[in-house]
């Protein structure tokens, strides 16, 4: 493995085994010396693009704790507005001397468009509308925990602003390749393009109504709906979501006994989820930010200690 | 300038037998069987054996770049670099910088042509003021001017606003001008829309472009057709969905021209699975079906013309994240490859419906008088001899343009352009370039 690029990339043993490092790994969360020595010397580069500070400081300790020297870039804008390309940008921190860059972009694709230009390998912390694959296998890592086995054969629903979800991509991928049957569930204008012959090439189901699908679920992932998307006509009014697509307390009744609930956050209580739900003892949501560091450190490790990569 | 004649024997005349072309002061003098019995002595002698002789091409749709980009194209550039491509008259599209929605800009455009002296450069006048869709651009003065403005777009936008739309079609009926409408509605695909919207867009997360943005504005614009009784003209249509507007309002009698571009007949929406800019253009490749209805559309005739939409841009505006890269894509020096492979080697059209697509109709829409005239005596010697079985592998290093964004670099094409004359002048040869006519 050289790059996280995409989930797609991704075999199921190979998935597996990054869920496996990141169980001995949380173990090291919860001494009280974090550090691993593992990554002495290896220099990370945390470039975002785009603000997210969840996710830059979760990629940021993970990094310390396997003693990796890790630097946080911002880079505010597009490029464009700069006069600089992104070929450029990226070219004058690789030339430092950088082992991996950790990439977070507000453009679909740049990750993988960077890989082809730099020497370093390249983690994809979350692409435009495109991919979020840590976010998946950390997704993965805390379903299976709470659920136990690898999640094949468990149904999974995924509701909310699908079309503008990166989380989405990679978790659907993901859950396909350990086997997990998934439902897709949001109003029509939510649904990514070309989601009808997609699911038949994927295998995977769509619904517009979420009464129907939660009582066979075994997990239940809420995605953020922006209210901004509003302003584009998604749907009539914020109240008018939470009614047909929230998870309120009397869905979650609905939903069997064993099911538990994620959010990637951050969350909108009251739209997307109501805080019942949210703060339910099947809720995930704080399990899913510890496992984060795990998961990514993880990623490091099998990008930067494995085979072929000491040089 | 008096050169000795040229004989060009035994070429293929655009699809209608073998014959040769007797060639004196710039016009043709003899075609045919016997033409050779006719040659002076002292005539020069080009063994066409195996070759097309074509009207000399003329591209609907050129970008030009000058004035304002360039280092991206000049006027001079992209001539030769449609000399190389077999053209002997490009159509310079308006929006530069400054945009050429004035006659003095467009004279300027066509002395820049003049100067360079490859091509035949006409200038395409702005429809509205700095392209920016309100107000006429002074459409009657660009017509008047010496650069004879017939063809009016806002390429790159679309005129969306309907009122305007309706005005600009009436108000070219005068000095028939012809509006070339880049339709695309901005409430259906606006300025970050860039892949076709379907499932390659969902799966990749890329903001969707879909037909119907397309369709919807070629429907409305027919129809303004109809109701003014003008010359309305489709710029680098894409869909199926456009094609069945097309037939229908032809049908009807409607004056309506159309045009595809190259890529539009080759390049599929897949392609933007690894990202690569190069493959960024508006509007956006589409789906083999699309591809294949464009095809028949051109050989039913749906579809009058091949047109390049050659886009040059420098690097640094095409490494860019692919929703931040600029549009466009080369084509000048690639098309006829591009129109051999697809339509003639497959079989749906003849070298006689090349000549209709790339030069008769382009010349006859544009209103170009010596342009696009049959190989016939009496017609300026205005020629393109075509190698129809050369195979081609396309080197983006190996270009006249100042630009490498090619998406052709690499692939294997067959047919290719063998020499270009203007007005009995050589301009290219295999590719490159002779000194400039002027």
């Amino acid at each position: 493995m050289r790059h996280l690029l995409s989930i797609g990339d991704l075999s199921r043993e190979e998935i597996l085994e990054l869920l496996d490092t990141a169980e001995s790994m949380h173990e090291v969360q919860h001494r009280e010396v974090k550090k691993l020595p593992t990554l002495r010397g290896r220099t990370i580069i945390n470039f975002f693009f785009e603000d997210s500070t969840r996710t830059r400081s979760s990629f940021e300790l993970a990094g310390k704790w396997l003693s990796a020297d890790t630097i946080n870039l911002s880079g505010k804008g597009s490029s464009v507005s700069k006069g600089e390309s992104l070929r450029d940008t990226v070219m004058t921190i690789d030339a430092m001397g950088v082992d991996l860059m950790v990439v977070r972009h507000m453009a679909s694709g740049a990750p993988a468009q960077i890989a082809s230009w730099t020497g370093c390998s390249i983690v994809n912390a979350g692409d435009g509308t495109h991919e979020h694959p840590s976010q998946a296998l950390l997704d993965a890592y805390t379903m299976r925990r709470r659920l136990g086995g690898d999640l094949a054969g468990r149904h999974v629903a995924i509701v909310g602003d699908l079309t503008h979800s990166r989380v989405l991509r990679s978790n659907l991928l993901c859950l396909r390749t350990l086997g997990a049957s998934v439902t897709l569930v949001a109003p029509p204008t939510l649904m990514p393009s070309g989601i009808g012959p997609w699911a038949d090439t994927d295998g995977f189901g769509t619904s517009y109504e979420l009464d129907d699908v939660l009582p066979t679920v075994d997990a239940v992932m809420m995605l953020r709906v922006q209210r901004e998307r509003m302003s584009g006509g998604f749907f009539p009014t914020p109240r008018e979501y939470a009614v047909r697509y929230g998870l309120t307390p009397a869905r979650l009744a609905r939903m069997p006994e064993h099911a538990v609930i994620c959010h990637p956050g951050p969350m909108n209580r009251g739209l997307e989820i109501s805080a019942d739900a949210a703060d339910a003892a099947q809720s995930l949501v704080l399990d899913q930010v510890s496992a984060g560091v795990a998961v990514r450190m993880s990623i490091l490790y099998h990008l930067l200690a494995g085979e072929g990569s000491t040089s | 300038m008096t050169t000795p004649p040229l004989l060009i024997t035994g070429a293929d005349l655009a699809g209608a037998g073998r014959g040769d072309l007797l060639v004196a002061d710039g016009r043709i003098v003899a075609a045919g069987p016997d033409a050779a019995a006719e040659a002076p002595g002292g005539t020069a002698r080009t063994d066409a054996d195996g070759l097309v002789a074509l009207p000399g091409l003329v591209d609907l749709h050129t970008h030009l770049r000058e004035p304002g980009r360039e280092d991206a194209e000049t006027v001079e550039t992209g001539s030769r670099a449609a000399a190389a491509g077999g053209y002997t008259a490009v159509l310079a599209m308006a929006n530069t910088t400054p945009v050429t929605d004035t006659a003095e800009a467009a004279e300027r455009v066509l002395d820049l042509g003049r100067r360079a002296g490859y091509v035949d450069v006409h200038p395409v006048g702005a429809v509205t003021k700095g392209l920016a869709g309100a107000e006429l651009a002074e459409l009657g003065l660009m017509a008047a001017s010496r650069a004879r403005v017939r063809v009016f777009s806002d390429d790159g936008r679309c005129v969306h606003d309907a009122r305007v739309m309706r005005r600009a079609l009436e108000y070219v009926r005068a000095f028939d001008g012809v509006i070339s409408q880049h339709a695309q509605d901005p409430a259906l695909a606006d300025g970050s829309a860039c892949c076709h919207e379907g499932e390659h867009s969902g799966r990749l997360g890329l903001p969707g472009w879909p037909g119907v943005a397309e369709e919807t504005v070629v429907a409305r614009d027919v129809m303004l057709a109809r109701h003014t009784g003008s010359r309305v003209h489709i710029a680098h249509v894409s869909t199926a969905g456009s094609v069945e507007v097309l037939r229908w309002a032809k049908a009807q009698g409607i004056a309506v021209t159309a045009e595809v571009t190259p890529h539009h007949l080759m390049l599929t929406t897949d392609l933007l699975a690894g990202y690569d800019p190069v493959y960024k253009v508006n509007p956006p490749l589409r789906p083999a079906e699309d591809v294949e209805a464009l095809r028949a559309a051109l050989a039913d005739g749906t579809i009058d013309a091949v047109a390049t939409d050659h886009a040059p841009h420098p690097r640094q505006d095409k490494e860019h994240a692919f929703a931040d890269a600029a549009f466009g894509m080369l084509g000048l020096e690639t098309a006829l490859s591009v129109v051999a492979t697809t339509m003639v080697t497959e079989g749906r059209v003849g070298w006689r419906e090349v000549a209709q697509v790339m030069s008769h109709a382009p010349a006859r829409i544009a209103g170009l008088a010596g342009q696009g005239q049959p190989l016939e005596p009496g017609s300026p010697a205005t020629i393109t001899l075509v190698d129809p079985g050369r195979r081609v592998s396309v080197d983006a290093a190996l270009s006249q343009s100042l630009s490498r964004n090619n998406p052709w670099h690499g692939r294997e094409l067959t047919g290719a352009v063998h020499l270009t004359m203007l007005r009995g002048q050589v301009t290219a040869r295999e590719g490159l370039v002779w000194g400039g006519v002027a």
